[in-house]
């Protein structure tokens, strides 16, 4: 039986109104990737918990995205990120993307999943179903403008500085290792710093419990619109290298770009709140995976005998036949 | 073929140096080709800030890493290191494919006063009209698969020698149109990487895609398809 959960959310900030009434989503991030099972058989059994109900004349409810803004003014990167890149890049590119996206989900079972759910049902593993790029490129576009601040750059600390050096050997190294990626993703895409804690789910093996260090920082890049929800990793950190994204600023001095951004505009304060999220979350979803094997342990039946052994052993007998 | 054309003009001109640089075959390496028009001759189409750009800066940059990959391949080769071989593929798709298609892209335009926009005539113009009903409908066809692209590609229009028919195509990044089949030969392609239109137009592809057509080159891609339906 498929387990539901339902929680808030918290690695998403919220795109919703103001006014909006429940906030819960009806799904937790971990909901497609139990085995196999495919993640289009969960979301219509959910009960849809609208983030944002708006009801017009004839009553019909209908969930729409709103284009959130940056979490700063527009001119607030410059001199490194223009205040023309922000109008056009938030005020025209994510803005369309958020309204194509509100246009190819309505009326259709989309409406009901949170965005993260939409983003892996249309990616669909790979063979990309026609809301994937709104959708993703929304939340992309969330999660890059988060990914800033004025003022930002410098190095990280504490925790994530600690992983940082255990997984990349310095910070030196992670920001090479990052610019690079950054600077080969050929085509549009981003490059990402991302939190991995899967493990391969075989089902007939005995999967040790993962120490620490099965969980790592990684570094990836993707192509267009893919984000790295659809690997099932959490995402922490971003730059986006599509050409809009610094055309303006740079022209075609990507590798330009990517510097400024290292030195001038990553807000490691976001990063570090969205790792200790992750890790959260990852710790749960073991709790939760724990949870599940035990109770399928206690209703397997035991190889080569019959159902009602089991029972058998609850019903008082003195019926000799038996005790053999 | 143009790109064909263009490799051996470049190595009549560079083929002597190369021999003496390596010992076995000579490794064609390839330039910048020139414009056969100023930067601004396709204002107000395509601004002369986009030209200069486009050419001086991507399309050179895709020369130059080409170059570094084929050489790099070649070193691979005579060392019989089949790993790197392979690893190199995608470089050279992507910085070959992209010295391919800038290359056709610079004759697939040209000034309006040297005929840029006129319609075609002759076989092409014929084969238009039979493949698409009218031009007017081949241009909206082109235009809106153009628009469509997600990132970055290019839309073309190619005659199919083995179907014997003109077909619209999009490929991605740098992919050559030979991507799409091996019997596929490009007339016409038109970039439509955000760098081809972004400082004049923003992000309104279509408008670029509705203006360039001003100053399309139809006698190049109507000397290609004459050519290669022969």
């Amino acid at each position: 039986m498929k387990r539901k959960k339902k929680k808030k959310n918290p690695r998403k900030p919220t795109r919703r109104m103001a006014a909006a009434t429940s906030m819960v989503t009806s799904s937790s991030f971990t909901f497609p990737f139990q085995g196999l099972r495919l993640p289009i058989l969960s979301y219509p059994c959910m009960k849809p918990e609208r983030r944002i109900m708006r009801k017009d004349a004839s009553n019909v409810i209908t969930a729409t995205y709103e284009l959130k803004p940056p979490p700063y003014p527009l001119n607030a990167l410059e001199p490194h990120m223009s205040r023309e890149t922000l109008e056009y890049h938030w005020g025209k590119h994510h803005r369309t993307y958020v309204e194509n996206l509100n246009k190819q989900i309505v009326g259709t079972d989309l409406e009901g999943p949170s965005l993260e759910d939409i983003i892996i049902v249309t990616y669909n593993r790979g063979d990309i179903l026609p809301a994937f790029n709104s959708a993703a490129q929304a939340w992309n576009h969330d999660f890059f403008w988060e990914s800033t601040r004025p003022g930002g750059g410098g190095k990280p600390s504490g925790d994530l500085l600690d992983l940082i050096k255990r997984d990349f050997g310095s910070f030196e190294r992670f920001t090479e290792e990052f610019q690079s990626a950054a600077a080969t993703q050929f085509g549009s895409g981003y490059a990402w710093l991302a939190y991995k804690a899967n493990r391969l789910g075989v089902e007939n093996a005995v999967n040790p419990w993962s120490s620490d260090n099965d969980k790592k920082l990684v570094i990836v890049k993707s192509p267009n619109a893919v984000n790295p929800l659809v690997w099932d990793y959490f995402p922490l950190l971003t730059i986006d290298v599509w050409e809009h994204a610094y055309y303006l600023d740079f022209q075609n001095r990507r590798a330009e770009y990517i510097s400024m951004f290292m030195e001038k505009l990553v807000s490691w304060e976001a990063v570090n709140a969205r790792l200790e999220k992750a890790k959260a979350e990852a710790a749960e979803r073991e709790m939760e995976e724990e949870r599940r094997k035990k109770e399928e342990e206690e209703w397997k039946p035991t190889d080569g005998d019959d159902d009602d052994e089991g029972l058998e052993m609850y019903v008082d007998s003195d019926d000799d036949s038996e005790a053999e | 073929m143009a790109v064909r054309s263009l490799a051996t003009r470049k190595t009549l001109t560079l083929g002597l140096n190369s021999t003496r640089l390596t010992q076995s075959r000579a490794l064609q390496t390839f330039s910048l080709p020139d414009l056969p028009y100023d930067y601004g001759a396709l204002e107000p189409a395509i601004s002369g800030e986009i030209m200069q750009l486009h050419h001086q800066k991507h399309h050179q940059t895709y020369i130059t890493n080409y170059n570094k990959a084929l050489e790099q391949l070649h070193e691979a080769i005579q060392k019989g290191d089949s790993s790197t071989v392979v690893k190199l593929q995608s470089a050279i798709k992507f910085n070959g494919g992209g010295h391919i298609n800038h290359s056709i892209f610079w004759n697939n335009l040209s000034p309006i006063r040297e005929g840029g926009g006129e319609p075609p005539k002759g076989s092409l113009g014929w084969a238009i009209d039979t493949n698409f009903g009218s031009l007017e409908t081949l241009i909206q066809k082109i235009s809106a698969e153009g628009a469509a692209v997600q990132g970055s590609g290019w839309v073309w229009l190619g005659l199919d020698k083995e179907l014997k028919k003109l077909v619209v195509e999009t490929t991605a990044n740098q992919d050559p149109l030979v991507t799409k089949g091996a019997h596929v030969v490009p007339l016409l392609g038109i970039d439509v990487w955000e760098h081809a239109y972004y400082l004049q137009y923003k992000n309104a592809r279509p408008d670029y895609l509705k203006n360039i057509w001003k100053v399309i080159n139809w006698n190049y891609a109507s000397g290609v398809y004459e050519k290669e339906s022969a």
